[in-house]
């Protein structure tokens, strides 16, 4: 299955894109292939950060159907000092 | 308790006395508030400012569920949680969380309990803008 994942700050400029297409059957799939594309740095910031799907949070070991809105965040830093 | 909160992720600069105005409440006895402000420095050199990033729907989203856990663990009047996105200069507020109580001890925990949970838990990033022209996105703080 093909997905389009949303991607933001680091992982968006390393891809040079806010949206990128990725298969894989598991969020840990798309992670990876995305780690291939993107480079070693993509793959630390990707699994240091967080992944959800369709509006919640999701273990890299979670199951993709086909429908699902994927996005990959990286660790997060707000709030000031 | 629509009418107990308010939350909202924006580029417009905040106004601290908006949210205490916000969350006074004849029902308390005090209102704690946390502001976070730009720091001239870092780890990395000398910043001359910030810019947040954030994915606002899924921000304001997991900032409700922290004014959820606010109210479920303390007894509070009213909640503001405000974050800045956007470039933000040295002194300028980056986030607001603010609590009305009946009485301090509450408001000072709960208010303390926002500001850590926005920290680890709500989809924002900063990047820093060092004196050097060089800029990069802080992983965690």
């Amino acid at each position: 299955m093909t997905f389009r994942v949303r991607l933001f700050a680091a992982l968006r400029e390393l891809a040079g894109a806010s949206y990128v297409e990725a298969d894989g059957a598991t969020v840990e799939d798309i992670v990876r292939q995305l780690a291939e594309r993107f480079g070693e740095r993509f793959d630390d910031i990707a699994r240091a950060g967080s992944v959800v799907v369709d509006g919640e949070r999701a273990p890299l070991e979670t199951p993709l159907t086909g429908s699902e809105e994927v996005a990959l965040l990286p660790p997060v830093a707000g709030g000031g000092a | 308790m629509s009418g107990e909160l308010l939350v909202r992720v924006t580029p417009d600069p905040l106004d601290p006395s908006e949210a205490v105005a916000f969350v006074g409440d004849p029902r308390s006895g005090g209102i704690c508030v946390f502001l976070g402000t730009v720091r001239d420095h870092s780890e990395a050199g000398d910043v001359t400012g910030l810019r947040y990033e954030a994915w606002n729907e899924m921000a304001e989203k997991r900032l409700e569920e922290i004014a959820a856990e606010m109210f479920k663990t303390w007894s509070l009047s009213k909640v503001a949680l405000l974050h800045r996105t956007g470039d933000l200069a040295i002194g300028e507020v980056s986030v607001v969380v603010a609590c009305s109580a009946p009485h301090r001890s509450g408001a000072f925990e709960a208010c303390r309990h926002g500001i850590e949970r926005l920290k680890e838990d709500v989809p924002i990033w900063k990047r820093e803008l060092l004196t050097s022209g060089e800029s990069q996105w802080v992983m965690g703080s």
